[in-house]
């Protein structure tokens, strides 16, 4: 495994961990009285499962496991792939505190990071998606 | 495909019905009227399926621990089969119970046992985690797959 997925799937494991505790302690407050103000976390929960674990791990592998080329670099220029996975980072974090950021252009820029992410990522991926040996 | 990735994999399969079953139920005003039946399906969706097949196939695919035992290449194995026992009763457990929490918000049981829903599905993934961890590394020998 390259050490870029590795950076990828061990950063979505730990979003994983604080997202499913995020999970654990909303459902736990459906039960308890008191422990309402743990709904504050739902934006965290949200973003830290659906694009700092899932979609991030599903990053991390495709860069893995994507046909290769034949001459080196054989996964590409790994530089926008790295840019993608501090971009994705960031603006997870970013939308992840949304409640808390008191102004709405943080949040957009959470938002344009996530985006320009998975843009830069799919553009790394595009030429990749061909058939072996090509 | 060991046999516990099969257990994974069919599990999520059931996981899936389930869910766009519940979907489908929550369509009908009958089935509108079920308390938390939009939650219960989501998680059924997103845990029960999604984060299952996705446990599974990690367990199966990602590199084998270089020089461990033919029984050990993939983390502790006894470790997995609780991560998959925990995640399906926890979730399976949510979907009784957080119904009956709505509806009878006054027996402890029922709450108690949502609670251990959450913690269940809580432990099971970070012990996936734990048992993953050091299979997620760079190649170690160079032609091989890495």
């Amino acid at each position: 495994m390259p050490r870029l997925s590795v950076w990828y799937v061990r950063t979505s494991f730990l979003h994983l961990i604080l997202g499913v505790t995020y999970g654990a302690l909303i459902l736990t407050a459906k039960a308890a009285p008191g422990w309402g103000w743990t709904w504050r976390l739902f934006p965290c929960h949200i973003e830290q499962i659906a694009y700092g674990w899932m979609l991030q791990f599903a990053m991390g592998i495709a860069f893995w496991a994507l046909p290769r080329y034949l001459q080196t670099p054989k996964r590409g220029d790994e530089r926008p792939v790295w840019a993608a996975w501090a971009l994705l980072n960031l603006g997870v974090a970013l939308l992840a505190l949304g409640p808390w950021l008191r102004t709405d252009w943080l949040r957009w820029g959470g938002g344009a990071a996530e985006l320009l992410a998975v843009i830069l990522f799919a553009a790394h991926a595009w030429p990749r998606i061909k058939p072996l040996g090509a | 495909m060991p046999p516990l990735v099969r257990f994974f994999v069919k599990t999520a399969f059931l996981w899936l019905v389930l869910a766009l079953g519940l979907k489908a139920l929550a369509l009908t005003s009958w089935g509108a009227s079920i308390p938390a039946i939009t939650p219960v399906s989501w998680h059924a969706l997103f845990v029960g399926w999604l984060t299952q097949l996705i446990v599974g196939i990690a367990h199966w695919m990602l590199p084998t621990i270089p020089g461990a035992r033919r029984e050990r290449l993939r983390g502790d194995e006894r470790v997995m089969w609780g991560v998959y026992a925990l995640l399906n009763a926890g979730l399976l457990l949510r979907v009784i119970s957080e119904p009956m929490v709505i509806a009878r918000q006054e027996m402890a049981l029922w709450r108690g046992l949502l609670i251990a829903s959450a913690w269940l599905q809580w432990l099971a993934l970070v012990l996936f985690v734990g048992n993953s961890w050091l299979r997620v590394r760079p190649a170690v020998k160079r032609g091989k797959r890495g």
